[in-house]
């Protein structure tokens, strides 16, 4: 089947789309943008996480022609051009980043809670990001590079 | 031909101020990683590239009766179906001590999961349902799966040829390795001991669940061999096993790191690497694999579940007396690592105690088991939680607080281990303990809001919302532990480097390459800092790691920045000397320092010792070639331990961490929540400050993973294994994670590279028994197994 897309902003196209292909597998492997990450494929990992009409969502578990005529953000379309986003750089300052794998779905849905929640308490961080896994760090930078990129969307404001 | 597509480019970094040695300085692969553009082993493309699939077992222990593939092999858009008959080399078997693990089943299969079968289809969902048309006939056979069951008289014995250096000495051809420790007279010390106490402990079955699956890209070249990206821990271990089984020499198999998402040990051993090279050399074809989830759980060794018996004795003010201890490894079916770990069980079973008369043994089985191999900690792990569970138990026999119990009973430098070495470096044990023990507590019940709500996320339970306070009560636990840094038992442990220095743009930049795998600690940040601190320059270019410049070793045993980061240092100093030599040659005449002055590179100068510059490097480099050299770079060497005694210096450096954690434990439903978990450990020196608080507190939360939840679940009956998924397998998710409070002690080891200690294991070994231990002291229960159940804390059954 063809799925029509619009991915960050621009519409895309996938022709001989097996029904059974999820939003990732198009996303990673017909749609050349393998930013969001294959860490599960089982919906528990968050690495895959993707906005669905703003909405987070795992784009493992959503199939491809759910996301027919919709909106997708995936962590490729944050920066603006060279800028990262604040929670990109945030991020990589915090050294937040180990191996890196969880990183796209975290900074997508840290983005998200964010927009949301411009103020977030520690538990807030952690209640938003509970469905993304880290194996990594021990979510301690995490939670630096999150309160960091409060305080300057703050003070950008 | 198109090329592969999504692979790894050069790091290039530039950097202002002080970005060397002991700075925190930013990952060079960072805004790589935020942006979604990092190259992943997952990510790499090739146009006409087709996707493998494994075809597994679904028995533990089972004769492969028949095999037809000829139904998955006329599927459309399937390419080849390969099985053991299809192997084109007389070698067929490869492993990391042992060649004991066939590439594809040889007609048994020995643990649930085994590979039987491959297919190559053009589309990941063809090539897994023609593996599904594969038919495979089995006649199941009996299973070992423990101690007893691996040498009852009538057990099937797994690997009847055995030629690994082990066998001779084994009492049991289904026990891979013992390795016995004998120090001193225990019966004699055991008489002078005020108490005695024993315990029997448990440890299950971790898993590394690093979260890039296992993949890569298999691309047959134009000369008959092929070229091999893939996700590893050590690109020439890999090769070694590899190209004896496709039959090629090895400079036909070029191998490339890709983006490898995170390690633990997991990645030490092959997985998909054999199996796409066989379908990419059948097929002519670039071939893809990606591992799922589901798949991974069976596609990795795991840490080796153990069961341990300990004896402790200690006089009634507070002097260990003597330890005898008994260590059981499980290693499944395949060696693996296993002798290593069960060497690193038994020499550091005694734990960061100073006691002279011991009788330790550790030993690894084969059984029908998955195999299991190396993880973080490597057979350190379970010993340290029976031997602070010991020690606890010690302390309360003679009536003394546990922290003070330790540090009494402490090693520091100049120790004797049970194995006969000297500690010949700093080992701040009790320091440690004191500093952990010093540090600030959390504030009591947290959960409480200041309108008087009870905030659940901070409660056991969480957001499941099981209580808010009633039934919670709080408990303190304490541990330390003794990691071994760098390969032991006499291996030549050696790293290379190889590093330019040239001019570009009128400045002088370096560039270094090695085959150290990144799989996210940090090494490609520490490599550039010390191009920096030897070379004078700020501009360094990290090449991606491949099999052109020699080996890096693994990216394990906390290892890399000891030996590849000595390696670079190494290899700077010889690129520096030549410099040097360059600049007296052409310049000495004009100055006398250059003669007669101890010289440094600094700030893109040919400084003095006392300040003063004498040449600008880009000036003196300006008309040569660039200066390039490749270097290996080795650590003290080790010995093997004597087979009867134990006795030998088998270790090259000693780690340690100790940790505190504070627990909140709902005891009506068996909940436990995690509420600070507060880390102290000496490593020599932070090369990277930020990264190695990092390392720590990762390490640290895979230590109560494990403590709390971890577990991989081998039906006793069937060795099935039934929780391959992330629904199934818990991992600590933010929500589960504490505070990890972490105090850098930097006590310099006159051995290493600037004085480093290798760091990544060592908060891996103490965070599980502080966490127990903690559970212990709120519920007053007498916990010996990992992971901690809700049924053990309610004494409900469990499985």
């Amino acid at each position: 089947m063809r799925v029509t897309i619009t991915v960050n902003g621009q519409q895309q196209t996938a022709d001989d789309v097996w029904e059974g292909e999820s939003l990732l597998y198009v996303l990673r492997e017909r749609l050349g943008l393998p930013g969001s990450k294959n860490a599960c494929e089982q919906g528990e990992c968050g690495s895959c996480t993707v906005r669905l009409d703003g909405v987070p969502v795992c784009a493992c578990l959503v199939a491809a022609g759910q996301a027919e005529g919709r909106e997708v953000v995936t962590v490729e379309g944050l920066a603006q051009g060279e800028r990262l986003s604040p929670v990109q750089q945030a991020f990589v300052d915090a050294g937040a980043v180990q191996c890196g794998f969880c990183t796209p779905g975290l900074v997508v849905a840290a983005d998200e809670l964010l927009e949301r929640t411009p103020s977030p308490s520690d538990g807030d961080i952690r209640e938003a990001l509970s469905g993304n896994l880290c194996r990594c760090t021990g979510y301690e930078k995490i939670m630096d590079a999150v309160r960091l990129a409060a305080a300057r969307r703050q003070e950008a404001v | 031909m198109s090329e592969v597509t999504r692979i790894p480019t050069d790091l290039v970094q530039g950097a202002t101020g002080h970005a060397g040695v002991g700075a925190s300085t930013l990952r060079p692969d960072g805004v790589l990683k935020v942006t979604g553009e990092f190259a992943y082993s997952s990510d790499l493309w090739h146009e006409d590239m087709l996707w493998g699939h494994t075809l597994r077992s679904p028995h533990a222990h089972a004769e492969i009766v028949s095999l037809d593939i000829s139904e998955a092999l006329a599927q459309a858009g399937v390419h080849a179906v390969l099985t053991y008959d299809d192997l084109p080399s007389d070698v067929k078997h490869y492993g990391l001590e042992c060649r004991d693990t066939p590439a594809l089943a040889d007609g048994v299969v020995r643990y649930h999961g085994e590979p039987v079968a491959l297919v190559a289809a053009d589309h990941p969902e063809t090539a897994r349902r023609a593996a599904h048309k594969i038919r495979v006939e089995y006649r199941e056979l009996p299973l070992v799966t423990d101690e007893a069951t691996a040498t009852a008289p009538d057990a099937p014995v797994l690997h009847p040829h055995r030629e690994d250096g082990h066998a001779a000495h084994v009492p049991h051809p289904n026990i891979l390795h013992r390795q016995p420790i004998v120090r001193g007279d225990v019966a004699s010390a055991a008489a002078r001991a005020d108490v005695v106490v024993t315990g029997d402990y448990e440890f299950g079955m971790q898993d590394q669940a690093f979260l890039g699956p296992e993949s890569g890209l298999a691309v047959p070249a134009e000369d008959g061999g092929v070229d091999l990206y893939v996700a590893t821990q050590w690109l020439h271990s890999d090769l070694r096993q590899i190209a004896p089984v496709l039959g090629l020499p090895e400079d036909k198999v070029r191998m490339t790191l890709s983006g490898v998402g995170g390690a633990f040990g997991g990645r030490e051993d092959l997985s998909m690497q054999i199996h796409a090279c066989l379908l990419a050399l059948r097929t002519g074809r670039p071939v893809k694999m990606v591992y799922d989830r589901y798949e991974s759980f069976f596609g990795h060794v795991h840490r080796h579940p153990a069961r341990l018996h300990y004896e402790h004795g200690a006089t009634k003010d507070g002097r260990l007396t003597h330890i005898k201890c008994r260590i059981v490894l499980d290693g499944g079916a395949y060696a693996s690592s296993t002798p290593a770990v069960v060497g690193n069980a038994a020499s550091l079973s005694a734990g960061p105690y100073v006691v002279d008369d011991v009788e330790l043994e550790a030993v690894g089985l084969y059984t029908n088991n998955p195999p299991c191999g190396a993880m973080r900690g490597f057979g350190a792990v379970q010993a340290c939680f029976a031997y602070e569970a010991q020690m606890d138990k010690l302390a309360a026999a003679v009536g003394m607080d546990p922290v003070e119990f330790r540090r009494l009973n402490a090693m520091s430098q100049g120790a004797v281990m049970p194995t006969g070495q000297r500690v010949d470096s700093p080992a701040p044990v009790a320091e440690l303990l004191r500093r952990v023990k010093a540090m600030p507590m959390p504030p009591e019940r947290q959960w409480e809001s200041a309108g008087g709500a009870a905030d659940v996320r901070a409660l056991p339970g969480g957001l499941s919302n099981t209580t808010h306070g009633e039934g919670v009560v709080r408990g303190v636990g304490y541990a330390v532990g003794i990691k071994n840094v760098g390969f032991s038992e006499g291996f030549d442990d050696y790293s290379t480097a190889r590093v330019r220095l040239e001019v570009l743009n009128g400045e002088a930049v370096a560039t270094v390459h090695t085959a150290m795998a990144e799989v996210g600690q940090g090494g490609v940040t520490v490599l550039a800092q010390i191009a920096r601190t030897e070379l004078g320059v700020q501009q360094v270019t990290l090449i991606p790691a491949d099999t052109r410049v020699g080996s890096a070793g693994s990216t394990s045993a906390s290892r890399q920045t000891y030996v590849t980061g000595g390696a670079v240092k190494h290899t700077c100093e010889a690129v520096r000397e030549r410099v040097l030599e360059l600049g007296r040659r052409t310049q000495g005449t004009y100055h006398p320092a250059w003669a007669t002055a101890e010289l440094l590179l600094e700030g893109g100068k040919v400084v003095t010792d006392g300040g003063e510059v004498l040449a600008d490097l880009a000036e003196l480099l300006a008309d040569g070639e660039p200066v390039d050299i490749e270097l290996e770079f080795r650590h003290r060497p080790t010995e093997a331990f004597d087979v009867r005694t134990g006795q030998g210096n088998g270790h090259v450096q000693y780690a340690f961490a100790a940790h505190r954690a504070v627990v909140e434990v709902d005891t009506e439903l068996g909940l436990v929540k995690v509420v600070e978990l507060a880390c102290a450990q000496d490593v020599g020196k932070a090369i990277n400050p930020l990264s190695v608080v990092g390392q720590i507190q990762g390490g640290s939360t895979q230590g109560l993973g494990v403590a709390v939840m971890e577990e991989i679940l081998v039906d006793p009956a069937t060795a099935k294994v039934r929780n391959p998924s992330f629904t199934d397998y818990l991992i600590p998710t933010i929500l589960d994670t504490p505070p990890i409070p972490v105090d850098v002690l930097e006590l310099a080891d006159p051995h290493a590279p600037y004085g480093l200690r290798g760091a990544g294991e060592a908060p891996t070994l103490s965070s599980t028994p502080a966490v127990v231990a903690a559970i212990r002291a709120a519920t007053g229960l007498d916990l010996t197994r990992v992971p901690v159940r809700p049924e053990a804390l309610t004494g409900t059954r469990g499985d």
